[in-house]
């Protein structure tokens, strides 16, 4: 540790060596996502850059939310009428279902479906501008990256997600009365009815929220590591990796504590965070 | 300072940079690079890989900030500006990256277009004209439907010049314009870069380790070897250093021509 003489920082004691990878991943994520959240509101508004990247998150990944929301609803019911059978509750497996998925399963599969096809390709496209200089010659041409690139990505996806998941939601529970009525003969008007009387409005908010927090924070982690790749195509490559990975932990780590969070309101006040 | 080197610098310089020293997690990459360029002249800043020069070009840019020392061009100290001044500074100059760094997912034209739409209030019509005539500049036509991919690299570095020069900067910076093309687009990126000088009177900065290409180009040359300037002065100067690192550097030319 003695040999750098100008080292910029006073060597830190050996026991906090392994911890400071992560702390300075967070720190830089940190100053990342200020100036990034700055940069949205300086001039100019890029709003065709911004309706460019809803196309591309929201409309591009209909199909693909849409089938994933199919098969989950479908597999929900059959899971949820099986089990309530047991003590003979089928009555309850339309409300069941519709809660999971409204508080919990649309906006937590959409957020992976856009982590894993949203995520990538912002991290590999941001990653392949830094690696090819193009993120640079923005700046010699004094317009600001942050400004041009990553606030249209990180705007859209906060849009985009609440969007998808409400479609998820709908094809979702399309899928599950498909396999509750059509498939086990539950009565169309009980699996409905108990919806309407169990699910709130505020169920359902409260999962969109959630997905705006969510697909915000994955998109800014998958702009920051592709802001930050170095070093050729393994670089772009490994950024992708971290974004996808990073995106997915901050899924279910996000997932908690929004969720912690908005219950604990919610039994004093109705509205909190979920509103 | 060579003697030569102060009656170039006597005009005040256009950049100016004074006893610049940056070092990166503790290790030194410039160690006090003190080079004054004149107003319209082409400098080339010859030195290895690892010498520093593409750090000093990015000082020199405004994108790195000094640990100590000053950069002055066109009479400004750049290294104190806040963001939004150097942006606004960042207007006089345009750059010419060593991969070109055209954006990929934009024609040719949209390029070339991209200052004007960003900064200027030209309307679509007048970007076309100023677009299709800088393009003439460097001597490309009819290209603005294409996308770089479809360019051949020498194409690549002049349309990047002629987005580096669309409105119409005091300062281009090259870097390492030559390095990985074959010897006839070298010759041709060269006189690219001379008929800029000519045609523009732009102050060129040029980073490169492509002698042969340095001596073509050059009114002055400027040797940098781990973080010091270690020769300086016209071509024929440098040519006949007694210096041992340019000596060493330049043999691995000239003793083969």
């Amino acid at each position: 540790m003695a040999e750098q003489t100008d080292a910029p920082s006073k060597a830190p004691p050996q026991w906090l060596k392994p911890l400071r990878a992560p702390f300075e991943f967070l720190g830089e994520l940190s100053m990342f996502t200020g100036s990034s959240i700055l940069a949205i509101f300086r001039p100019p508004y890029r709003v065709g850059l911004l309706f460019a990247q809803l196309e591309f998150m929201a409309w591009g990944s209909m199909f693909v939310v849409g089938l994933t929301g199919l098969f989950t609803g479908m597999v929900l019911a059959l899971q949820t009428v099986y089990a309530f059978s047991l003590f003979n509750a089928q009555s309850l497996a339309g409300a069941t279902v519709e809660l999971s998925l409204a508080r919990e399963l649309a906006p937590i599969f959409t957020c992976i479906v856009v982590v894993a096809r949203v995520g990538s390709a912002v991290a590999t496209e941001l990653g392949t501008m830094r690696v090819t200089e193009q993120i640079d010659a923005l700046e010699t041409m004094a317009v600001d990256p942050l400004n041009y690139l990553v606030v249209p990505r990180i705007l859209a996806a906060a849009l985009a997600a609440p969007m998808l998941t409400m479609l998820f939601n709908a094809i979702a529970l399309f899928g599950a009365y498909g396999i509750a009525v059509w498939a086990k003969d539950l009565s169309p008007g009980t699996f409905l009815n108990r919806i309407q009387s169990l699910v709130q409005v505020k169920d359902l908010t409260s999962g969109l929220g959630k997905s705006v927090v969510i697909g915000f924070v994955v998109t800014l982690i998958a702009c920051y590591r592709g802001y930050r790749a170095e070093g050729g195509a393994r670089g772009v490559g490994i950024a992708t990796t971290q974004a996808v990975v990073g995106g997915l932990v901050a899924i279910f780590f996000i997932d908690y504590i929004y969720t912690a969070i908005s219950l604990s309101g919610s039994q004093q006040a109705a509205g909190g965070l979920g509103g | 300072m060579s003697p030569a080197a102060a009656a170039a610098a006597a005009t005040a310089p256009m950049i100016d940079v004074q006893d610049l020293y940056k070092s990166f997690n503790g290790f030194p990459v410039l160690k006090g690079v003190s080079l004054q360029m004149a107003e319209g002249t082409t400098t080339v800043v010859l030195g290895g890989s690892g010498s520093g020069k593409t750090v000093l070009m990015k000082h020199i840019m405004g994108l790195f900030r000094p640990d100590q020392g000053r950069v002055i061009v066109d009479g400004q100290d750049i290294s104190t500006m806040g963001r939004q001044e150097l942006s606004t500074f960042r207007e006089r100059m345009g750059m010419v990256f060593q991969s070109a760094a055209l954006f990929d997912s934009m024609t040719v034209g949209d390029n070339v277009a991209f200052p004007l739409r960003e900064h200027g209030n030209l309307s679509e019509q007048e970007i076309a004209e100023k677009v299709k005539k800088t393009l003439a500049v460097v001597d490309l036509h009819d290209v603005e439907g294409k996308y770089p991919a479809e360019l051949s690299g020498g194409m690549r570095k002049r349309v990047g010049l002629a987005r580096a020069i669309i409105r119409d900067p005091k300062i281009v910076l090259y870097d390492e314009p030559t390095t990985g093309l074959d010897p006839l687009t070298t010759e041709s990126v060269d006189e690219m870069i001379l008929h800029a000088r000519e045609r523009l009177k732009v102050t060129s900065v040029v980073i490169s380790h492509d002698i042969g290409s340095a001596f073509h180009i050059a009114d002055r040359i400027a040797v940098i070897n781990e973080g010091r300037i270690v020769e300086e002065g016209a071509p024929a100067h440098v040519r006949k250093s007694q210096e041992p690192f340019t000596r060493q550097f330049l043999a691995t030319w000239f003793a083969r021509t």
